[in-house]
């Protein structure tokens, strides 16, 4: 048996009122809230915490290989799955790989492991951005998923794959050149009758495929950018159209090459044993996948479930200038400090464990945990006799914090605590995904792998601590 | 093995300091020259008579030659020195040594900070190649951590701590206000510091120190040569430095109410010196109030107030100009402004002016029979830091 063995989602912290732009601009936005990655989150930092929760369910199972997908890459040329394969801590032997660029690749690359062989998490992640006022703005949401997907060999499988459809075809309906500063459509109409029969092909072959009739699908979920071709298309899964599962419009939004993972992920955790979940895909064509849940899933508890992050009430409101700024759509004055410098790339490269991993070390005579990893420990002078103790999912409590309003920061203003870890070990790190107002001495918080800066077009990541909120690690 | 001080074997014959002050319309080189000129003329000296010079500068120059350059001096060792705020204080650390070593008669120190020419307000670090996990809280910042911490340790409201230390820029104000070389020479109040709005934890603009140019300069020769050059010299009692491992950033130990350098420094120093109890033996103190939460936790680390009770010393007038221990009368860095290479040095000016008398009469600290003088000058943030403690007499031992 061949299925996804793990899931995770991410959604990230903040939230935009839609109604906020037409208070602003006199008209767009709409009803409901988008998601929106914080100042320091890009698609690498999301497609990661997406891709820890798919695995930190299922120790001892470690992937063969890590798929990332994107249309927003934070780079082009180098791979960015390497960082999420660095920032996981996996095994050099793990291949990484960047399938992305457009919005079609994260269900291709999620299908094309359902149907091969080995172990591979796949990870999906997307900054959906837009004009000010445009409909892709209001109806994007950013976020992430990943899925462990493999033989039974290697894990108990949650859902099995029963059977896929493709039907692809070339028409310009939705494009944006590299380095362009939005995405651009044809006319709205074109794409909805472009993609009418594709959706009736795919949907066929991969009822055929799966040896299942309309009737037996238990969860439709359909993703895609084009709103109208859904809409008015949605009779083509005959009977199965009765089951569409809730979209996430209302309160995530659209989240691109991501959504058909995370629709899939939030289905599979919502799911009974033994239920069918077909996922639709329009883009640049269609694809349909099917899978059905197991017996396993009765065991199965996601690290944080996809519903515990879209309710209305999960997350906290950002204006909408600061998302205009955040997204670099409105320039907001910066402290006159001198930005920071670009980190160095062989520096960084020494350092990978910790700046990527989160590892520190601790001394084996003392047991004194040092962050960063050191070779002469502070406390009895032992000199590399030190072991690696990996910090990202350990709690911590803030034992002092200051929120400083001259540094620069690219969204001022930065709040920062020293953080004493469970089991040992301190650093002053920054929070992040809080309100200012808010931090107290004694809080808890945990890790979260984010982009600091960037400089000369570098992209500098590293930790921040978050506020842990119910249900997270 | 110990460290045993060179305790009235080294005299300070003269000192200089500039104004310090937004020079647009000075260089680096001019304040060199300056502060050198009003140094030798101090001292009584020509440049000739100096034998080696060490150069402090934490970013404003990179070597020796920045020194040698603009004062021409041919043929001499001139070595350039660095360690962060306290860079002024360890320049004149290293020439003493060289004298009490015998290396060379006479010796200058000069410290020098160019610091409004980057065009950001603040300090700002040399940027070096790192792998980009570094803090990058300013140090303001840093030293807010203080005020919570002290307030919880004590068990103190931590409205009460935050007016504690608005008191001690009152202080330094009014004694800058006095001082016709300093930044800012205008009083404030407690009061309307408070009220300034918060730029990092709970301190205001007004919490910081000034950041101006400046240069200041020492020269010293043997004790025993002292009184060719000079009738009332000072007698360099204790030279102590300590650099931390920055294990206030590691360890969970530490709980951002003390600066243990400081108060490592401080014990060797005394030790040193032979000072048993330094709020009855020091007759006034430099301190580096780089923030007013680093000039109350000094005021226990450096023993002049009980653990807990440095704020209660404080609102009773303990360290003002009339006070039990007169700290920071020539206005501190607060108020005189914090060229950061010549702080050091200029805390050393007005020990020299005050123990020798020639401070002005409206900021002459009372008179007494105590003979002794300190300055502290540290570098870095709380937990993570290089510190300095000098003592100097008017008086040899014996």
């Amino acid at each position: 048996m061949r299925g996804v063995i793990a899931t995770g989602t991410y959604v990230p912290h903040w939230r935009l009122d839609r109604r906020e732009v037409s208070t602003l601009f006199g008209k767009g936005g709409g009803q409901g809230t988008r998601s929106v990655a914080s100042y320091d989150e890009d698609t690498t930092t999301m497609g990661f915490e997406a891709a820890r929760r798919a695995v930190s369910g299922t120790p001892g199972c470690v992937p063969e290989a890590l798929w990332f997908s994107t249309s927003t890459p934070a780079y082009l040329e180098k791979t960015n799955a390497t960082a999420i394969h660095a920032a996981m801590g996996l095994p050099s032997s793990v291949g990484a790989l960047d399938l992305g660029g457009a919005i079609r690749s994260g269900v291709g690359a999620m299908r094309t492991a359902l149907t091969s062989g080995g172990t591979t998490l796949v990870v999906a992640a997307d900054v959906r951005d837009g004009m000010a006022t445009s409909a892709d703005e209001s109806a994007g949401g950013d976020g992430a998923a990943a899925l462990l997907i493999g033989d039974d060999s290697a894990g108990d499988v949650i859902a099995e794959y029963l059977g896929s459809g493709i039907a692809t075809d070339e028409f310009l309906e939705r494009w944006r050149v590299p380095g362009g500063e939005r995405s651009r459509t044809w006319e709205e109409r074109f794409g909805e009758v472009a993609y009418a029969p594709l959706m009736k092909e795919a949907w066929s072959a991969a009822l055929a495929a799966a040896d299942l009739a309309d009737t037996d699908i238990d969860h439709l979920a359909v993703a895609g950018l084009h709103g109208r071709a859904i809409k008015r298309g949605i009779k083509a899964f005959g009977a199965a159209a009765e089951h569409l599962i809730d979209d996430l419009s209302a309160t995530v939004g659209n989240t691109g090459t991501a959504h058909p993972l995370m629709l899939l992920a939030g289905t599979i955790e919502q799911a009974e044993p033994g239920q069918t979940i077909a996922v639709v895909m329009l883009a640049d064509g269609v694809e349909v996948v099917i899978v059905r849940t197991t017996d396993a899933l009765v065991g199965y508890e996601p690290a944080v479930a996809l519903r515990g992050q879209t309710a209305a009430s999960t997350g906290a409101a950002v204006s909408y200038g600061k998302y205009l700024s955040w997204r670099g759509m409105v320039a907001v004055e910066p402290p006159n400090r001198p930005a920071p410098n670009r980190p160095s790339a062989a520096a960084a490269h020494r350092s990978d464990d910790w700046k990527f991993g989160f590892v520190g070390s601790r001394d084996r005579s003392t047991g004194m945990i040092h962050l960063p990893p050191a070779r002469v420990s502070e406390k009895g002078g032992a000199v590399d006799d030190m072991e690696l103790v990996p910090m990202a999912n350990r709690g911590g409590t803030i034992v002092s914090f200051t929120i400083d309003k001259l540094v620069y920061s690219p969204s001022p203003p930065v709040v920062f605590a020293v953080v004493d870890f469970d089991g040992g070990g301190r650093a002053p790190l920054e929070l992040t995904d809080v309100d200012p107002d808010e931090v107290k001495v004694g809080d808890r918080v945990a890790p979260t792998f984010r982009r600091l800066f960037t400089s000369d077009e570098i992209h500098n990541y590293f930790w921040k601590v978050k506020p842990t909120s119910e249900g997270e690690a | 093995m110990g460290s045993h001080g060179i305790k009235d074997q080294v005299a300070i014959i003269g000192v200089g300091c500039t104004p310090f002050a937004e020079h647009w319309d000075k260089s680096l080189d001019d304040l060199i020259i300056d502060a050198a000129l009003s140094t030798y003329a101090s001292a009584g000296v020509a440049q000739t008579d100096i034998d080696a010079f060490w150069f402090g500068t934490s970013q404003s120059a990179a070597s020796g030659l920045a020194m040698g350059g603009p004062l021409k001096i041919h043929g001499k060792p001139i070595s350039r020195v660095e360690n962060y705020c306290a860079t002024g204080s360890e320049a004149m650390r290293q020439a003493a040594y060289a004298v009490a070593s015998g290396a060379y008669d006479v010796v200058m120190a000069l410290g020098a900070e160019k610091v409004k020419d980057g065009g950001y307000q603040g300090l700002n670090a040399f940027p070096i190649p790192t792998d980009g996990t570094q803090r990058t809280l300013t140090a303001a910042g840093m030293f807010s951590l203080i005020l919570p911490a002290y307030a919880e340790r004590y068990g103190v409201d931590e409205d009460e701590i935050r007016y504690a230390v608005a008191k001690i820029a009152e202080k330094n104000h009014y004694n800058g206000a006095r001082n016709p070389l300093a930044q800012f020479r205008r009083e404030t109040s407690a009061e309307q510091i408070c009220q300034m709005a918060a730029v990092a934890g709970r301190l205001s603009v007004f919490d910081c120190a000034g950041v101006a140019d400046g240069a200041a300069a020492v020269i010293m020769c043997r004790v025993e040569d002292a009184h060719k050059y000079c009738s009332n010299p000072l007698y360099i009692k204790a030279l102590s430095f300590v650099a931390g491992t920055g294990a206030g950033s590691l360890d969970p130990d530490y709980d951002y109410t003390t600066l243990s350098e400081c108060k490592w420094a401080a014990d060797d120093a005394y030790a040193q010196a032979g000072v048993r109890d330094p709020k009855a033996e020091i007759a006034l103190a430099e301190v580096h109030d780089c923030f007013t939460p680093t000039e109350l936790v000094l005021m226990e680390d450096l023993g002049f107030s009980d653990r807990g009770e440095a704020w209660r010393d404080v609102l009773d007038g303990a360290f003002a100009l009339d006070g039990r221990l007169p700290v920071n009368p020539d206005g501190g860095l607060k108020s005189f402004g914090h060229p950061v290479g010549a702080s050091g040095l200029r805390m050393l000016y007005e020990v020299w002016l005050q123990l020798r008398g020639q401070a002005p009469p409206d900021r002459t600290i009372p008179k007494s029979d105590r003979t002794l003088g300190l300055t502290h000058n540290l570098g870095g943030y709380p937990g993570e830091m290089v510190s300095f403690v000098g003592i100097y007499g008017t008086e040899l031992d014996g």
